[in-house]
């Protein structure tokens, strides 16, 4: 690690107490070796961590003139929309941040299972994020129900009511949750308490994420690690420099939503004040849900003993049990996946399989935005099978049959494009404990 | 070598975007014809209002709509943004009685409506309006264009295009097949539920169980007239209205408003002006919005072009 070295005598005081410059000069700056090999793909952790402060600022801001009371919540968000200054701008960035932070963490999120980020000795880092994941499902889910349209009122229904399920406490708990007998005005309360309150605890999670990242640094595309300062460039100017960009090329395509098409991904009976008497047609939940919701809505069987008639597992508990099996098997995934070779490069059976499951998660997404009936049904029913046998089965499977193809010796060997003598030493080992 | 990763991704971004059209596709399949596409001025990145048809849309709002439909959200000052003088305005604000008070002694009084009222309601409460109106309540129009997918073009449908003496025989016969054959569909799953039921019972009378025979469903009849849609007594048929049965009877005719710009008041112009003033109140600041997102962009993009340079120059010595 290269000393933190500075001439400002300021800096210096400052320094001496609070070691604050090197600590950051070591986080983000100079002192901080990261792979020279890293793509565009290890953009998404920092845009993911730009949009989380972009959606703290923004919800701040709005929480200041919102009002959670189911008389005036709507109300108020409209004020924002029609009176406050700017109102409009802060909700529309707030409200497509949201799908945004998706969109990206999801990227995020792929990014790792393809590059085998989540393999010794990072296994703590991915079950940080796997609870981040959580966390931004929390926090989204409450956020969407604050504005009190349509779709808030009932997707917040059908969402605490799943809680119902449990056997023998379930209907005690959604009492529980709701703060009453119905989704009601204690509810609203409660939800943006946690609203506002989790966004934070999300902050803490994301600072335990990053500390586990610089305890070994970032993994990189083909997977192996560094093996001295040659496979590495300091993360200040090289990193900074690149994540910059890749802020600049988001925002671009942020903007272009915000500005031009700010309700595309809403619904339009979210501008429908909530009316607990009038059911919506459809109720949807907002798109990065969907392929949970398909899998939840895809359990329509019971589980019993078989030819006994005894019902283990009723459809609806079954359902929320698949649902969140869905990240629970992302929390055991370092220890299904065994094979030693991280990159997704080397392993073309994998490569095969996850694009198969990139296919699984849209077709469950699809399926998720449809009545679950007919053909619906089916292909929700046969994706989540295939999502749960691709981590529970192909994953454990493959760590085992599968033949990697040989590693290149270091990161710098294919960088220099065959090498030269840069690193003279060690034959390549094909199974390499990486 | 990355080929897995990349298509991976571009499967993913497929499902954001197909998943977040879904909605409006299952809508459109599941419930009724597709919307017909207008053009209209606040379209495109360049998109502003026509004040002129919005103007005229808040006159036959004020005379047609305002009736038996609120707009909660709108206040006499806010018409200021559409190019309507300070006098104007305090003179239709004027035409308004609001209740105010209490008064230091404690009554409630009646004043002509100032610039800072928002749109008197036509009825006190919910209950009332529905009562008015045979039971189905009108709904407040302040955001109506954003709370209907597609809501201008669906606005203009509706009053324009969709009513019995509107609409065109191309549509009426695309309905009639449409449902036609969603009472097939409905009929073959009854079937079916039928030979299961028809299958219990001869289970159970072979078991010398008390049993009642189910009855096969009826036949479906194809739909070939608005009334073998078979709508409730009292709802208009209207094409773009989902089930098709509306409450709200053929609010515009030719003529129904005296333009003050003297602008024949046709039907179809007095939709369309409707659908512009009603996307207006829904999104008053979509002119700031379009207005900021040009700079924005235009600054992002040359700001990114930059970082991308000083990108390439930095990493110039480890490629």
């Amino acid at each position: 690690m290269s000393g933190f070295q500075t001439n400002n005598t300021v800096i210096k005081w400052i320094e001496h107490r609070l070691p604050i410059f090197s600590f950051l000069d070591h986080s983000v700056g100079s002192g901080y070796p990261s792979p020279k090999n890293l793509s565009y793909f290890w953009n998404f952790g920092s845009l993911a961590g730009i949009t989380l402060v972009i959606m703290i600022v923004t919800g701040v801001l709005m929480a200041m003139q919102y009002t959670a009371h189911v008389d005036h919540a709507f109300e108020s968000v409209e004020r924002i929309m029609r009176d406050v200054n700017y109102g409009w701008l802060l909700r529309y960035v707030h409200m497509n941040g949201a799908h945004f932070f998706f969109i990206v963490v999801y990227i995020h999120i792929f990014r790792g299972l393809y590059y085998g980020s989540y393999k010794a000795p990072r296994e703590l880092l991915w079950m940080l994020g796997v609870v981040i994941l959580l966390l931004m499902m929390a926090t989204a889910f409450m956020g969407y129900v604050l504005p009190w349209g349509q779709m808030s009122f009932w997707g917040a229904k059908v969402i605490t009511n799943l809680f119902s399920a449990i056997p023998f406490f379930g209907d005690g708990i959604v009492v529980w949750l709701w703060g009453g007998f119905s989704v009601d005005n204690p509810t609203l309360n409660r939800f943006f308490a946690l609203h506002y309150l989790l966004p934070f605890v999300i902050v803490g999670v994301v600072i335990l994420h990053i500390w586990a990242l610089h305890r070994f640094g970032s993994n990189n595309p083909i997977g192996i690690d560094t093996k001295g300062p040659q496979d590495t460039i300091p993360f200040h100017p090289y990193y900074t420099v690149k994540d910059a960009f890749g802020l600049g090329a988001f925002l671009v395509v942020f903007s272009a939503v915000v500005f031009y098409l700010p309700n595309y991904m809403g619904h339009a009976d979210n501008y429908i004040p909530a009316n607990p008497l009038s059911t919506p047609a459809h109720i949807v939940p907002e798109w990065y849900f969907l392929p949970f919701y398909a899998i939840l809505r895809a359990i329509t069987f019971d589980v019993g003993i078989p030819f006994t008639g005894v019902v283990i597992i009723e459809a609806k508990l079954g359902g929320v049990i698949a649902m969140f099996g869905a990240i629970a098997v992302l929390f055991v995934l370092p220890w299904l996946d065994r094979s030693p070779v991280r990159s997704g490069r080397f392993r073309p059976i994998f490569r095969f399989f996850f694009v198969l499951l990139a296919i699984d998660v849209v077709l469950l997404g699809f399926a998720g935005a449809k009545p679950a009936e007919g053909i619906w049904l089916l292909i929700a029913q046969v994706s989540t099978a295939y999502y749960f046998l691709h981590f529970l089965v192909v994953l454990p499977l493959l760590s085992v049959f599968e033949t990697p193809k040989p590693l290149p010796t270091s990161i710098s060997e294919p960088v220099l494009k065959g090498g030269g003598g840069a690193m003279a030493g060690a034959p390549a080992k094909p199974m390499e404990k990486a | 070598m990355r080929k897995g990763m990349i298509f991976g991704l571009a499967a993913l971004a497929a499902a954001a975007g197909a998943t977040v059209a879904a909605p409006g596709t299952a809508r459109a399949a599941g419930e009724g014809i597709p919307l017909p596409k207008f053009e209209w001025s606040f379209d495109g990145i360049f998109g502003t209002y026509d004040r002129a048809s919005v103007q005229r849309g808040l006159q036959v709002y004020r005379a047609v709509c305002a009736g038996c439909h609120s707009m909660d959200y709108i206040a006499f000052r806010n018409l200021a943004e559409l190019g309507y003088s300070e006098d104007e305005i305090k003179a239709m604000a004027a035409e308004a009685i609001v209740i105010d008070g209490p008064n230091d002694e404690g009554e409630m009084f009646e004043r002509a409506g100032l610039p800072f009222d928002y749109f008197p309601a036509p009825f006190p409460n919910p209950q009332a309006a529905a009562f008015a109106n045979g039971g189905a309540l009108p709904p407040d129009l302040s955001l109506m264009a954003k709370a209907r997918a597609n809501g201008p073009d669906y606005l203009l449908a509706l009053m324009g295009h969709g009513y019995e003496d509107q609409v065109s025989d191309e549509t009426l016969q695309e309905i009639f097949a449409l449902e036609t054959e969603k009472r097939q569909v409905q009929y073959e799953a009854a079937l079916e539920n039928y030979e299961t039921m028809l299958e219990v019972y001869e289970e159970r009378v072979e078991a010398g169980e008390d049993a009642t025979r189910p009855d096969p469903p009826e036949e479906p009849q194809p739909v070939e007239s608005i009334e073998d849609l078979g709508l409730s007594e009292g709802l208009s048929f209207n094409a773009y209205f989902p089930g098709y049965g509306i409450a709200m009877a053929m609010p515009l005719f030719d003529d129904g408003v005296e333009y003050a710009d003297g602008t024949p008041a046709t039907v179809e112009q007095m939709a369309t002006d409707v659908a512009n003033f009603l996307m207006w109140t829904a999104e008053p600041k979509l002119e700031d919005r379009k207005g900021m997102g040009i700079k924005v962009i235009l600054f992002l993009l040359v700001f990114t072009g930059i970082l991308y340079a000083a990108k390439r120059k930095v990493w110039a010595d480890v490629h």
